[in-house]
């Protein structure tokens, strides 16, 4: 079982580059040909600063960049062959563009057992913001952490 | 890119519709790169077996990451307020997944009028793997 004092505590925050090249990896593994994404250009024309990043990439900035990837699987301590990806949630406030320096400051906001124990779920909300201190996008999943079977 | 939505949808258009070609080894192990997500569960057999699968199955946020490319085939990136899902399912090796959104109601979002889509993602067989929600602004 996961400790339900663990509700309300940080993990460490991260900090991201938006490197070009490997947005670019990225969108070449994903098929990804929208000229918004690859061509600053066509993303000027569509308002933004530079190319902005797809609607997903948010959550591979964080785990790229972090010195622990899976810090909160050590915090809940759990093994990573029992977790499943529950739900995954963005909330779009202001552009991320190639360039940005991103901040990710994660904390644990839920534990709850379900099913009378097969499963815990864990949430975890990430607030983004960039080099400006400006607030772009509020980044929240829920993992699904498979019990043992209690003989 | 601002045509590809009509300025008035109504409740139950399509707007969004994409097939993606199966997924492959070869695939779960460029998004094991391209996405930090090192999970050994989605590309070494035998910590999959070890954990309990028959075999290594899809990262949900690569499936997730196919849905988004279909929303914003159709919906100009700038316009994308919100976007979620539920992983309902596992994907499992050479699904072919295709991904649909619906107009599925009207609603203000940080006083913006906005449409929330219903999304999915299914495979061949028609099984449901995603089922999300966007919000985006009109």
């Amino acid at each position: 079982m996961i400790d339900p004092s663990l509700v309300g505590r940080s993990l460490s925050p991260v900090t991201a580059h938006v490197e070009p090249g490997r947005l670019r990896y990225f969108r070449e593994t994903l098929g990804e040909t929208n000229p918004v994404y690859g061509d600053a250009r066509a993303a000027q024309a569509a308002g933004y600063a530079a190319t902005p990043v797809p609607p997903t990439y948010l959550f591979c900035l964080e785990m790229m960049d972090a010195e622990q990837a899976f810090e909160f699987i050590t915090v809940i301590g759990v093994d990573i062959g029992r977790l499943l990806h529950g739900e995954q949630r963005f909330t779009y406030r202001a552009p991320v563009v190639v360039g940005d320096t991103l901040k990710f400051q994660p904390r644990i906001v839920s534990v709850a057992d379900k099913k009378g124990g097969a499963m815990t779920l864990v949430g975890i909300e990430t607030k983004v913001t960039n080099q400006n201190g400006t607030h772009v996008a509020d980044v929240s999943r829920t993992v699904v952490v498979l019990n043992p079977k209690t003989a | 890119m601002s045509t590809a939505v009509k300025a008035q949808p109504a409740i139950g258009d399509r707007l969004v519709h994409k097939v993606f070609p199966p997924i492959s080894r070869h695939t779960l192990a460029l998004y094991c790169g391209a996405s930090g997500d090192h999970n050994p569960i989605h590309v070494d057999l035998d910590f999959a077996r070890a954990a309990g699968y028959p075999d290594v199955f899809t990262h949900g946020m690569l499936v997730m990451g196919y849905l988004g490319q279909a929303l914003t085939d159709a919906v100009p990136p700038p316009r994308l307020r919100m976007f979620s899902t539920r992983f309902v399912a596992i994907t499992q090796l050479g699904a072919r997944l295709t991904c649909e959104g619906h107009v599925a109601e009207f609603v203000e979002h940080d006083g913006e009028r906005c449409a929330k889509l219903a999304l999915t993602t299914k495979d061949e067989n028609g099984d449901l793997k995603l089922a999300g929600e966007a919000v985006i602004a009109l």
